[in-house]
């Protein structure tokens, strides 16, 4: 029988056929825990009875909204954390390396065809390399760690084909915002989401992990791309002839078909305050803005930094504008320090953080206040997300970041 | 009978529940700022036994177990809305709220109304008229009636 990708993986993982609509019991080949919910996690582990993980090998804990602290409080999440690698013997913990979904294909955490989960919304990211990841809660991790399963509804597929070149200033950013707005935020709700197209297959796994990333802002359960030669240099591996029979059937069958002609797409933002709302950059072109945020793991890695580096080699961010850039992980900020891109960054007037969630997720590192204005690179632009809730969240990639910095408005690069 | 807090479409986990609040170490500590941003007379107004009704996509966004938390904690009985985001869904069935999806309901209602709810029938009975509700998989079902995945795992390893 002919199968989607998201068959083709829960059949390999329970070893029976399954069609959209079952509910299954997968068994996890990796989690992944962050320090915001690792109290909650814990608590709830013990309040269920279990006296060990079904296997630390399999369990990831990561610290990376609260580092480095900036309140008092924040460490108590540090110290429970610890706690639990403690007791229940942990051996892969990241204390500071950098954000999670960076982290987790960066590391080695993610092969394509695993099931994975954590306790993220954005967990849909390691689509990039293959995976089936979703994001769930902290009762739902406590149960994983001591059962190593989860019950999942098989969820129907919406395959998006992208064919083409891409404009230069559109990216992989642009797409997946275009997907979002024509989708709606919940346009994909329980689905997944399959890419294709040659588009895609030129795509880095950079690129490939912001559309994955973003997946869940049309409420999708998980977001695929098959994997090929790129992931298998990405993740050190070749892959088996079970991962390249992973792609889906020529002939499975999809609730929704939707095809996108390269040349055809523009650079756009979302706008305040939906990720759904999504508007083309000229439209918008001349916007006044206070600040502009790079990074996050949608779009915090070296080829994000490169892009705005191109931009902003040479020139200066207007006066009045913050540019605060945020590498995904130290690895990232590493290359982007050896090759030349923070001094780039620098010498035009950037503020460069240490990497983590930092700014994406309102802690630290750049808060706004009443009637201010943002263009920034992450997922979310919700009411309060980066400050009070009277901020203009605008999301952009990193080019259109960087053109707007310079601008002090909002821009295209290049015009 | 309950009173109806009744909100829009889209409502995501972030105006739910902030951020910020998410360090407090408890859901109790929580639970006095759920909506804040939308209405900041809910946690003061909600009694016990009362009802949250939405339009579609309820709960988008993040994958904060505290924002069921803290509408459970605040004595809310269910949510009904057009449609729910996803995560969301799940961590309100494995805590015991009930979630339950009404077509109809959210465009017949104002705020303030009173509604009862037969959670067994699925059926909502509010100003003289029935609203009938999509019921859960029995499997989710399952799970709600022990009163959610904690209950529900200590049942079946005993």
């Amino acid at each position: 029988m002919s199968a989607t990708m998201i068959e083709k993986i829960i059949e390999r993982n329970v070893g029976k056929a399954v069609k959209p609509g079952d509910i299954v019991t997968v068994f996890a080949d990796r989690v992944m825990i962050h320090d915001i919910f690792i109290p909650f996690v814990a608590e709830k582990f013990e309040e269920m009875g279990f006296q060990r993980l079904w296997d630390p090998d399999k369990v990831v804990l990561i610290y990376d909204h609260l580092v480095p602290a900036s309140q008092v409080d924040d460490t108590r999440h540090f110290q429970v954390g610890n706690a639990f690698v403690e007791k229940y013997g942990l051996t892969h913990v990241h204390r500071s390396d950098g954000i999670c979904h960076q982290l987790m294909p960066e590391a080695g955490y993610v092969k394509p065809g695993d099931v994975v989960f954590g306790t993220d919304s954005h967990t849909t990211t390691y689509g990039c390399v293959g995976a089936f990841s979703s994001g769930i809660g902290y009762t739902e991790m406590a149960s994983i760690l001591g059962t190593g399963t989860m019950w999942i509804r098989v969820p129907e597929t919406i395959k998006v084909t992208v064919t083409g070149k891409m404009p230069e200033n559109v990216t992989s950013k642009d797409i997946i915002l275009r997907l979002i707005g024509d989708l709606g935020a919940d346009g994909a709700t329980y689905k997944a989401l399959e890419f294709a197209g040659d588009t895609v297959e030129e795509m880095s796994i950079a690129s490939r992990m912001t559309m994955a990333n973003m997946a869940i802002e049309a409420g999708a359960k998980c977001a695929l791309f098959a994997p090929d030669e790129k992931t298998a240099a990405y993740c050190e591996t070749e892959l088996t002839k079970e991962q390249k029979a992973l792609a889906a059937d020529r002939d499975a069958s999809y609730v929704r078909e939707i095809t996108y002609r390269a040349e055809d797409l523009v650079p756009v933002l979302a706008c305040p305050s939906q990720v759904d709302n999504i508007k083309p950059v000229k439209e918008l072109k001349g916007l006044p803005i206070d600040q502009v945020f790079i990074g996050s793991c949608t779009n915090g890695r070296l080829e994000d930094l490169m892009a705005a580096a191109e931009i902003l080699k040479g020139k200066k961010v207007a006066p009045f504008v913050k540019l605060i850039v945020t590498p995904a992980s130290r690895k990232v900020y590493q290359e982007a320090a050896e090759n030349g891109t923070l001094s780039i960054l620098a010498e035009a007037g950037a503020i460069i953080t240490h990497p983590g969630c930092g700014l994406c997720c309102g802690r630290t590192g750049g808060i706004l206040t009443d009637g201010e204005r943002v263009v920034a690179t992450n997922n979310r632009n919700f009411l309060g997300r980066m400050g009070t809730s009277r901020v203009e969240i605008f999301l952009a990639s990193p080019r259109t970041a960087a053109a707007s910095a310079v601008a002090g408005q909002i821009a295209e690069a290049g015009f | 009978m309950g009173k109806i807090f009744r909100f829009h479409t889209d409502v995501d986990t972030d105006q739910i529940i902030a951020s910020q609040y998410l360090l407090f170490p408890t859901v109790d500590e929580m639970k006095a700022h759920a909506f804040e941003s939308l209405d900041r007379e809910f946690a003061s107004r909600v009694q016990p036994g009362d009802y949250v009704v939405a339009a579609g996509n309820f709960g988008c966004g993040s994958s904060r177990e505290q924002a069921p938390a803290v509408l459970k904690a605040l004595g809310v009985k269910a949510v009904i809305a057009q449609s729910f985001a996803r995560i969301f869904y799940r961590n309100a069935i494995n805590i015991g709220l009930p979630v339950i999806v009404c077509k109809e309901l959210y465009d017949y209602v104002e705020d303030g109304d009173e509604m009862e709810l037969s959670l067994t029938e699925g059926i909502v009975t509010t100003g003289g008229r029935e609203y009938v509700c999509t019921k859960l998989p029995p499997y989710m079902q399952g799970i709600l009636d022990q009163g959610g995945l904690i209950a529900s795992l200590n049942r079946s390893e005993a």
